[in-house]
């Protein structure tokens, strides 16, 4: 537990001085702020909710998280510091975590700083605070999935576009399972109907769906923290194969 | 302290170390040397267990690399041979970063810090970042990070590669000083460097040990050990003949006028006998010297023959 804070605390001073944290946060802003405003017209609307501002949330970091995790190992690996890494006292399960963590807290923090959206619906309307809140919960379960995935390709491969365009592809697929027109398309090829529940069951979308409309059921949060430790778990067994590639 | 037993390692199928054995006790340098590709680096990074062997194993103050890993990597400062420090962080944050990896607390890790600072000589840029430094610095840093811990094992891939003469006298001298206590092995291709820290070198060629001993015995293997130097005072006929004639002499290369090289038969003393040949012909030695062998031509000797 020790060392995987050490390791956190190395990489949030790591982001800190480096410029990509900051452009990543600010296209995180003006995206959603265009999305959510321009494209779903949070105001035309007319209701006192963030259905606007999550609804984009899934595509959003699509593209912004693998971009985040892409560069998680392959640093390390270019720069030669791997080898200095592993050869320090500390298991390989501690350094990933303390390096997704590290992430995760990085991500969390550009979508906290969408503040201002949950005040301006309060200032507007009556909006349901727990919704929002649950809203917010699972931006942040679904973002750690995202990570989960960048970080066992980037341990995967040393190649930062490879591993981009796997967590991107994969995190597509497992979004697009639970995503109604193709879940539509899957009923049209007559599967049984276990089957069928336990394809979505796999989906992000799905989860995150049933925790936007504001219940934080148990079974949701398990799948999110779940797919999170055996994405992470995989990645360290890959990494203790790979670090000396 | 380390134990290598029949250590091995393949890429795919390329052999990079092929069944090594040797023991390194405390108090010992051991120089690694041998050609670029011969397995030093991936021999000392299976023993850090950065690298899982193929077959055979080692153990570090008797933790075994493959079982044990952790133990292992307890007992050894490691100096990398790409230099691998964080370029993004300053020297400060760095050391205070290996240091809590080391599991010391806050008070510990300033004393620590404090004194690889002062050994290190890193005290003008404690508060630079890393990634300003020269490559002597960084070296130096590297250096610093592998005996924050005061390791009983220590080991160093080309710890003075970059460094200018004098910073290389200064490491040099810091791992004599550290050697007391210690079992450190070092790789390097200066073969200088074996003969000035080293109390024992071993050269790795194609994978396999070549040789292991002392560097006074690996040098008096060379074929020039014990040659005899030897300039007369005046040009005569016949100085050639009459060396020809030792009976301890190989070969006699006349240099100049006056000079000569004589090469020795193998265990023979040629010194005395071209010193009473001289007196016994009424010749004048002006300047005379043996050659205690040469490490570079034992080196050329053993990698390029096996």
């Amino acid at each position: 537990m020790k060392n995987i804070a050490i390791i956190f605390k190395r990489e949030i001073a790591a982001y800190i001085s480096s410029p990509i944290v900051y452009i990543f946060i600010v296209f995180f802003l003006i995206l959603s702020g265009v999305f959510t405003f321009k494209l779903s017209g949070f105001f035309e609307i007319g209701q006192a909710d963030l259905k606007s501002f999550f609804g984009w949330i899934p595509w959003l970091y699509l593209f912004l998280i693998p971009a985040i995790s892409m560069r998680l190992w392959s640093e390390e690996r270019k720069s030669g510091t791997i080898e200095l890494l592993f050869t320090f006292p500390i298991k390989i399960y501690e350094a990933m975590a303390g390096k997704f963590l590290a992430a995760w807290a990085v991500i969390t923090s550009a979508l906290l700083l969408t503040f201002t959206l949950p005040l301006t619906v309060e200032y507007l309307g009556k909006p349901d605070v727990g919704v929002m809140i649950a809203g917010y919960i699972g931006s942040i379960l679904l973002s750690g999935c995202y990570l989960a995935i960048g970080c066992f390709f980037s341990a995967s491969t040393k190649n930062q576009v490879i591993s981009f365009i796997f967590t991107f592809v994969n995190c597509l697929i497992l979004l697009l399972i639970g995503f109604e027109p193709f879940v539509k398309f899957f009923e049209g090829l007559h599967l049984p109907l276990w089957l069928l529940t336990q394809i979505s069951n796999f989906s992000f979308f799905t989860h995150f769906a049933n925790i936007q409309k504001g219940i934080l059921d148990v079974r949701d949060i398990f799948f999110f923290v779940t797919f999170i430790c055996v994405s992470i778990y995989c990645g360290a067994l890959i990494l203790e194969n790979r670090k000396a590639e | 302290m380390i134990k290598v037993e029949n250590l091995g390692k393949y890429f795919d199928n390329i052999k990079a170390v092929d069944g090594i054995s040797f023991e390194v006790k405390k108090g010992e340098v051991v120089g690694f040397l041998g050609p670029n590709g011969a397995g030093k680096t991936t021999t000392m990074k299976m023993l850090t267990s950065f690298i899982s062997p193929t077959f055979g194993t080692a153990s570090i103050c008797g933790h075994s690399i493959i079982d044990d890993s952790l133990s292992v990597r307890k007992n050894i400062g490691y100096l990398p041979e790409t230099v691998a420090v964080y370029s993004d962080m300053r020297v400060s944050a760095f050391l205070d970063f290996a240091a809590q990896i080391r599991g010391f607390d806050k008070n510990e890790r300033f004393k620590k810090i404090k004194s690889v600072v002062d050994v290190t000589n890193l005290n003008s840029v404690f508060n630079q970042e890393i990634e300003t430094l020269s490559k002597g610095y960084k070296c130096r840093l590297g250096l610093a990070q592998a005996i924050l811990h005061d390791p009983p094992v220590l080991i160093l891939d080309e710890p003075t590669d970059g460094l200018d003469p004098n910073q290389k006298h200064e490491v040099r001298a810091l791992i004599r000083k550290l050697s007391t206590d210690k079992a450190i092995i070092i790789s390097t291709h200066i073969l200088e460097e074996v003969e000035s820290v080293c109390s024992r070198a071993i050269i790795i060629s194609k994978g396999a040990i070549a040789a292991d001993s002392t560097p006074e015995k690996l040098r008096s293997q060379s074929s020039f050990a014990g040659a005899v130097d030897v300039t007369f005072k005046a040009a005569k006929i016949g100085i050639f003949e009459l060396l020809k004639g030792l009976t301890s002499v190989s070969q006699v290369n006349q240099l100049n006028n006056q000079r000569y090289l004589l090469l020795p038969k193998s265990g023979c003393n040629l010194l005395e006998e071209v010193i009473s040949v001289s007196t016994n012909n009424g010749l004048t030695i002006s300047d005379i010297t043996v050659d205690k062998g040469r490490l570079d031509q034992v080196f050329y000797e053993i990698t390029t023959n096996s």
